[in-house]
């Protein structure tokens, strides 16, 4: 019994340490370049499926399953994921932060329709399975299982988190945080606004295909259901929760919301008649909405939005002007 | 065979020395005409002032220099380079640096990460090179900060370089962005209003520095309206109104000119 729950551990740890990539790749995009990409779905969805793509083995009725490594098939899905940012992100970085929303939301919707229509090349509604998922060979043993995936994803996550710190302390996140706090004199400083905020926007699409990649590989299967707008909904109002702005934050806020997922789930089966639960379902996004609105009223800048806390309070002891 | 007329070739050369070399400048805004044909040269090591009224179209002629404006007509030359069409991001690399009239800090970010933004060509703002050159990038941040540490010195802010740019006060301001464009070694300076809003103390030592910096050999073209500061700093002195010239000398023959006069009073019509 516990071992089971041990194994239902390791495999929410996972799940929610997926949803971690993805909020890390929103927090270089919003948290530390203010760019609002309303579109997460899209990018994650593009990892999942070159992912697919590439390591699934051969099938009849789609193209490929070229049954490559699943590294072969991180990688591929974060590359390609980037890419599509690096074209979006062209098109549309120099809209100003509401007309990007609009733009990138328009993409989320485009790439699901696509996905869910190119039946050739994704499997169409019914989705790809049969993806290999890493530890495969130990899918008998539930706890190993779960645990060696839980490690691999854990350690994913740890590396991510500290290239993205070493980045954001470095030069290059110097020149990330000065453009986004004044774009007129960073420019006068010679730096160019657009070249920056177009490789975080190609980064943290990159890293949400990464995401995308590693999810779909570790459930082994994908259908165009699980890139819905909702998707988009839930990475930022985990990294609202976590702290904007704050790569631990964007973790934390990650296990947190999809915690709160996963238990108003098993509120809504435990609690609901059966014939009523797919409509109460909807009451899963009721809690996550209104736990968004208690944090955001209890600590405006999300748990770990620390540093920005402490800085209004020493801003409340200055006074505004010496002079 | 001799000729009155000036030769096409030489008019079209930027005059010997000169740093800034502002030709014919118009700028229209929807039909509003803020500069209407003027013309500057701030020569090597020139300290210049430019004053006029409110309205004169001061601001918009330094938007001009410093690239943050595109003029309607007219050319820049920067360092005998047409810069005219140049984005604002390439001015400081030809050399030219500029302030702001209310300071633009980057307001959280530290002071001292305020004067390491002013650095140029450095590798680590490059994204791959942090991670294909740690080493590199470390050793160039260190002379980095050991060159922002002596600014900050030069413009007695040393002790802040920790704090957040928006504990300090306007005056600070502007000695924090004067480090900041300094760390990138311009060779001429564009100065907006450095005593608005300044108490006297604060002001006394931005002047010292600004003199400093001229003494170090660094062109100066200063807005400013208190004529004070610009009696002490400048040798030459330009007066504009209504977006064209007026008069030009020293400060106490533009002063002394009975057009400028009667420009500050209104009585332009």
């Amino acid at each position: 019994m516990s071992l089971d729950l041990i194994a239902y551990a390791a495999f929410f740890l996972t799940m929610a340490l997926t949803y971690a990539i993805m909020c890390l790749g929103l927090n270089v995009q919003w948290g530390q370049t203010g760019l609002f990409n309303v579109g997460i779905a899209a990018f994650v969805a593009i990892g999942a499926y070159v992912s697919a793509l590439l390591t699934t083995p051969d099938a009849a009725d789609r193209v490929g399953g070229f049954d490559l490594p699943i590294a072969v098939g991180w990688i591929g899905g974060a590359l390609v994921a980037g890419l599509a940012a690096w074209l979006v992100g062209a098109l549309t970085i120099r809209l100003r932060s509401d007309y990007l929303a609009i733009a990138t939301f328009g993409v989320a919707v485009t790439v699901q329709l696509c996905v869910l229509n190119l039946q050739p090349l994704t499997g169409g509604a019914f989705g790809i399975g049969f993806i290999p998922r890493p530890f495969g060979d130990l899918a008998g043993d539930p706890l190993a299982f779960g645990l060696s995936n839980l490690a691999l994803m854990t350690a994913v996550v740890l590396a991510l988190y500290l290239a993205l710190q070493h980045l954001a302390k470095s030069p290059w996140g110097r020149v990330l945080r000065a453009i986004r706090e004044d774009e007129t004199a960073a420019q006068a400083l010679g730096k160019r606004p657009i070249r920056f905020r177009l490789q975080a926007f190609t980064i943290g699409g990159a890293i949400m295909g990464l995401a995308g990649a590693a999810q779909g590989q570790f459930i082994g299967f994908i259908a165009p259901d699980n890139y819905l707008p909702i998707l988009t909904f839930q990475v930022w109002a985990m990294l609202i929760v976590g702290g904007s702005g704050n790569n631990r934050g964007a973790i934390l806020g990650a296990v947190l919301v999809w915690g709160l997922w996963a238990l108003s789930a098993a509120a809504v089966s435990a609690f609901v008649l059966p014939e009523q639960q797919a409509r109460a379902a909807a009451l899963q996004i009721v809690m996550i909405g209104v736990g968004l609105c208690l944090i955001l009223l209890v600590r405006p800048r999300g748990i770990l939005g620390a540093s920005n806390a402490l800085a209004s309070l020493t801003r409340k002891r200055t006074p505004k002007s010496k002079e | 065979m001799t000729s009155t007329v000036p030769d096409a070739e030489q008019s079209n050369a930027p005059p010997a020395r000169a740093v800034i070399d502002a030709r014919d400048l118009v700028k229209r805004f929807d039909g509003n005409t803020a500069v209407a044909g003027m013309s500057l040269t701030l020569a090597a090591g020139e300290m210049v002032g430019l004053i006029g009224p409110n309205g004169a179209g001061k601001t918009t002629l330094f938007n001009l220099i410093a690239g943050s404006l595109k003029p309607t007509s007219g050319e820049i030359w920067i360092g005998g380079r047409d810069v005219s069409q140049e984005s604002p991001e390439k001015r400081i690399g030809r050399g030219v640096g500029r302030t702001f009239q209310i300071p633009k800090p980057f307001l959280e970010m530290t002071v001292l990460e305020n004067v390491l933004a002013g650095a140029q060509a450095q590798d680590g703002e490059r994204l791959l090179a942090n991670f294909l050159r740690p080493g590199h990038v470390r050793r160039q941040e260190r002379l980095a900060i050991d060159k922002a540490r002596t600014l900050l010195e030069f413009v007695t802010l040393s002790g802040l370089g920790a704090q957040p740019a928006r504990v300090l006060s306007g005056g600070q301001r502007k000695l924090l962005e004067l480090a900041r464009i300094l760390m990138a070694d311009p060779q001429a300076i564009l100065l907006d209003e450095p005593a608005a809003g300044v108490n006297p103390a604060l002001l006394e030592t931005i002047m010292d520095r600004v003199l400093d910096l001229n003494a170090q050999g660094k062109s100066i073209l200063l807005i400013e309206h208190n004529m004070d500061m610009v009696t002490r700093l400048c040798t030459r002195v330009v007066a504009m109104a209504l977006g064209k010239p007026l008069a030009e000398g020293t400060a106490a023959e533009v002063a002394a000119n009975t057009d400028v006069i009667s420009a500050y009073l209104g009585a332009t019509a």
